[in-house]
């Protein structure tokens, strides 16, 4: 895909951008205050909110039945709010693998991972992902034994999905904060799976 | 049988899969952001930001980065609803444009 990682100064879409965004506040629907607010808010929504919501699951269990049941309203109870959509959480097992994708753009749980990356919005990854995931997978390094079902969750505007990874032997004595800190987006995402050390 | 829209992509072949990504720069977050906050005010909704998204001719589809499709999709959102006008949006451009030479 693009490499959307360069840009030249004042692009025709940042011209629009700065443009738009004047007329709006010239029009008084927007201000400049809101809308950096919202950009700061925006950079705290970081991968660690979802981490923080699997390391109780990993530790607490009633919690971890209410997340599958319900993500959203778990989530709440964790003080992560999540407006106005259904948050699936689909666990991982020894039998299957989970992992997400949106096939028609980019629906993503960001409340609790933050903005995608690119390589989720990727052409490459929504179309093959659905047919061929344990391919994709092992493409991102992660080797899915054949024994194990790997499920495919396609996300819409309305419903998000987030994996619950398998906590790692090796990690009966942590705490929940070093817990948290080896669940990675990409193993919510599920191309990846806590590792120890 | 309807004919599949150039976005609806699940299942198609494609390329090898490379693990890209950036942090986003500051304007591609206030486009985010705007939207966020005129979706939060029921000035448009996601389903209008979607369908201006995959009404993209397929070319500028694949072509435009992530959120020169937002701005691109925001923009004709608000250009149908008549927030802004298309003279207002070309004069603003043009003096946008103006002031950074």
């Amino acid at each position: 895909m693009k490499d959307q990682g360069t840009y030249q100064p004042y692009s025709y879409y940042q011209l629009m951008e700065t443009s738009l965004r004047e007329l709006l506040v010239e029009k008084g629907i927007v201000t400049d205050d809101a809308v950096n607010a919202e950009v700061t808010a925006m950079r705290g929504r970081q991968p660690e909110r979802g981490s923080k919501a699997v390391a109780r699951a990993w530790v607490d269990d009633a919690f971890r039945q209410r997340l599958l049941k319900n993500g959203t309203a778990a989530c709440e109870e964790l003080g992560l709010e999540i407006p106005a959509l259904k948050l699936v959480v689909v666990e991982n097992t020894p039998q299957v693998h989970n992992a997400i994708v949106c096939t028609l753009c980019s629906c993503y749980p960001r409340v609790l991972l933050g903005i995608p990356p690119d390589w989720y919005k990727s052409r490459n990854y929504r179309s093959r992902m659905v047919r061929e995931p344990r391919a994709v997978l092992a493409e991102f390094g992660l080797k899915i034994a054949d024994a194990v079902q790997i499920r495919v969750h396609d996300s819409t505007a309305d419903m998000r999905y987030m994996v619950l990874p398998m906590r790692p032997k090796g990690t009966e004595d942590w705490d929940e904060a070093r817990l948290a800190a080896i669940v990675s987006r990409d193993s919510m995402i599920g191309v990846a799976i806590p590792k120890v050390g | 049988m309807l004919e599949r829209g150039h976005h609806d992509m699940g299942g198609l072949p494609a390329g090898k899969v490379e693990p890209t990504e950036h942090d986003y720069a500051e304007w591609e977050r206030r486009i985010d952001a705007m939207v966020q906050l005129l979706r939060g005010a029921g000035q448009i909704t996601v389903d209008e930001l979607r369908k201006n998204i995959e009404a993209l001719p397929p070319e500028a589809y694949d072509k435009l980065s992530y959120y020169e499709k937002w701005i691109s999709s925001l923009t004709q959102t608000l250009l149908q609803r008549g927030v802004i006008t298309t003279e207002e949006l070309g004069r603003k451009m043009e003096e946008v444009a103006g002031r950074k030479k």
